[in-house]
């Protein structure tokens, strides 16, 4: 890189460093207290919360490996969360294929009734939905969040993979349609692979609300082998409460997947929670 | 002629196929629900069998004064504080990272960058449960660590105070999403032309005469956009206030938001009876509707472009 990418510090922006710093130990020292005290015994963390624990204790997430059903909850949120994203990609890839194709008038309000569901939150439909839930057999059950999350990740998810393939060169396409590609082939072989970039800002924006939703699986599921992990989550907390040191090895094990993927991914990932919202 | 139109036809019935499965789930997932949803509000019956219509009853026992109409105006009150708190203290701490970070001279921004953002994935019942351990007024490390440096008289119980609970909740909320707002007006900041910044350059105008003539009046419809997703965000919150203080929203009901209040009686059944009135909850749900409805549009109508300078 040029050397101008590294500028000088300068007297000027003092304050915005203290505030920028300040923010930073705000963020870094709640997420600290929670790490580190999940390694100490619940005397020491009393004793000093924020410093390294004096001698490291790992039975927080003894207890948690063992029993209290947190590895159900785990592989339970995994299971729905995958699934869903994959629902999501499939249908809303397919959906903004015909969007961006079809040039009749009506493909535009198709468009606009799918951005609807963009600003208006699904949860105001949470009475009906339960109702419905109910007549398909699937309450009380995981897949019984299934639909629902689809039908969730759908606005964004047509909203972001529509407007990215309008903006493929249509010159590509035109070859391929003299080649004698079909429609299923165009996509399968060429718009798929050229709209990744679109699919992952997708599958992360979905990927952070379903692994992190609570509302749905606590107004749906009721049975311990169900519960998702944030569900579970307030289990386990109301059942340990007075047990920091395994209160705060559940927060950990619930967050630190995410936050590792988001360091390794941060760019995505802000893209991803930002996308949709810049636009009108 | 005739086959040149068929072929037409022909073609959109491909792309329509290509849609209809996205349309089939969300039409019945959630367009039709959420219009059901309206309807059961004119409706009472027990549990999910809600067939008798009573036009506008739920509403009256809402807005009409009693027991229930207390309730979900304080729940109205307090939705309405806890938005104005997130407008306030994220939205201009947001601004104001973003102006910093958008600074050629700073250094470190993307560190910054990624720092304010970590809150922001996490569960936001993960958040609520651990500020709740932090803010403990016997153990927790906030007031162990006020105490420490002698201002021992500030170690309140922060979320059992009835004037400071819904502030406090309010403030853990936007700790967490601050960083949605910073990114936003960074990249609005970031998309302005330098062509602006150079004129003022040559006009010799101070830093605060471009942010005041520039940069804000610019970044007025991203303004618009965040405070929309602000309020489409708060009246739909649940989950901080759950985590912290419980689906009651004590103490005394002042953390008690339409979430909260929605849970309580279309959902969990409310205290003592415990079984829940769908069709009071079907209301509660579509007043929110309403007022999101409403609220957007009159927000988009407050932001729009009135300079005509955005592509």
């Amino acid at each position: 890189m040029t050397p101008q990418t590294r500028p000088r510090f300068r007297a000027a922006d003092l304050p915005g460093y203290l505030l920028l710093g300040f923010w930073t130990l705000m963020v870094l020292i709640p997420l600290w207290v929670m790490v580190i005290n999940s390694l100490k015994p619940s005397l020491d963390i009393f004793r000093d919360p924020f410093g390294l624990p004096p001698r490291l204790s790992t039975e927080g997430y003894a207890a948690l490996a063992v029993g209290g059903g947190f590895v159900t909850y785990f592989l339970n949120s995994l299971i729905i969360t995958t699934t869903s994203i994959l629902g999501v990609l499939a249908l809303a890839s397919a959906a903004a294929y015909g969007l961006a194709n079809w040039t009749s008038r009506a493909s535009k309000y198709l468009l606009l009734v799918f951005l609807a569901g963009m600003m208006i939150p699904i949860r105001i439909a949470s009475i009906n939905l339960l109702g419905l839930v109910k007549d398909l057999g699937l309450m009380d059950k995981l897949g019984g969040l299934f639909p629902i999350y689809v039908a969730m990740g759908l606005p964004m998810g047509v909203f972001v993979l529509t407007e990215f393939i309008k903006s493929v060169p249509k010159e590509i396409l035109n070859a391929a349609r003299i080649d004698g590609a079909g429609s299923v082939r165009i996509f399968v072989r060429i718009i798929v692979p050229l709209i990744r970039p679109a699919l992952a800002t997708v599958a992360i924006f979905n990927l952070v609300n379903l692994w992190n939703d609570l509302w749905f699986p606590l107004i749906i599921i009721r049975s311990d082998d169900q519960r998702t992990l944030m569900l579970g989550v307030t289990r386990l907390f109301g059942q340990y409460q007075t047990d920091w040191n395994k209160v705060l090895a559940v927060l950990t094990s619930a967050s630190v997947p995410i936050i590792l993927l988001y360091l390794l991914l941060s760019k995505q990932f802000i893209q991803g929670l930002t996308a949709g919202a810049v636009k009108e | 002629m005739a086959s040149k139109k068929s072929l037409e036809i022909d073609r959109t019935l491909v792309w329509l196929w290509w849609i209809l499965p996205a349309l089939a789930v969300y039409v019945v997932f959630m367009a039709w629900p959420l219009f059901n949803s309206l309807r059961l509000s004119f409706y009472t019956g027990s549990g999910f069998k809600l067939d008798n219509f009573i036009g506008f009853d739920n509403y009256k026992r809402l807005f009409g004064g009693g027991e229930d109409s207390t309730r979900f105006l304080g729940a109205f009150r307090n939705t309405f504080v806890f938005f104005a708190v997130h407008m306030v203290v994220q939205n201009s701490l947001g601004l104001a990272f973003a102006l910093l970070l958008s600074r050629k001279s700073m250094r470190g921004t993307s560190f910054f960058r990624t720092v304010i953002f970590v809150p922001a994935t996490l569960a936001i019942v993960v958040t609520g449960f651990l500020w709740k351990l932090l803010l403990n007024p016997q153990w927790g490390p906030v007031n162990l660590l006020l105490t420490k440096i002698g201002l021992g008289d500030w170690a309140l119980p922060w979320l059992g105070e009835t004037n400071l609970a819904l502030i406090v909740v309010s403030l853990v909320s936007s700790w967490q999403w601050v960083g949605i707002p910073t990114m936003i007006f960074l990249a609005a900041l970031q998309g302005i032309s330098e062509d602006y910044f150079e004129a003022a350059a040559m006009d010799g105008a101070t830093p605060w005469q471009v942010l005041w003539n520039i940069k804000l009046p610019l970044m007025r419809p991203i303004m618009g956009v965040v405070a929309i997703l602000t309020f489409t965000g708060n009246f739909n919150a649940f989950d901080v206030v759950f985590a912290m203080e419980g689906p009651n929203g004590p103490p005394a009901y002042t953390t008690d938001i339409l979430g909260t209040y929605f849970y309580r009686t279309g959902i969990a059944g409310q205290h003592p009876v415990g079984i829940p009135d769908m069709g009071l909850g079907a209301a509660v749900s579509t007043i929110t509707f309403v007022v999101l409805l409403v609220g957007v549009l009159s927000m988009q109508y407050l932001s729009r472009d009135t300079q005509g300078v955005r592509k």
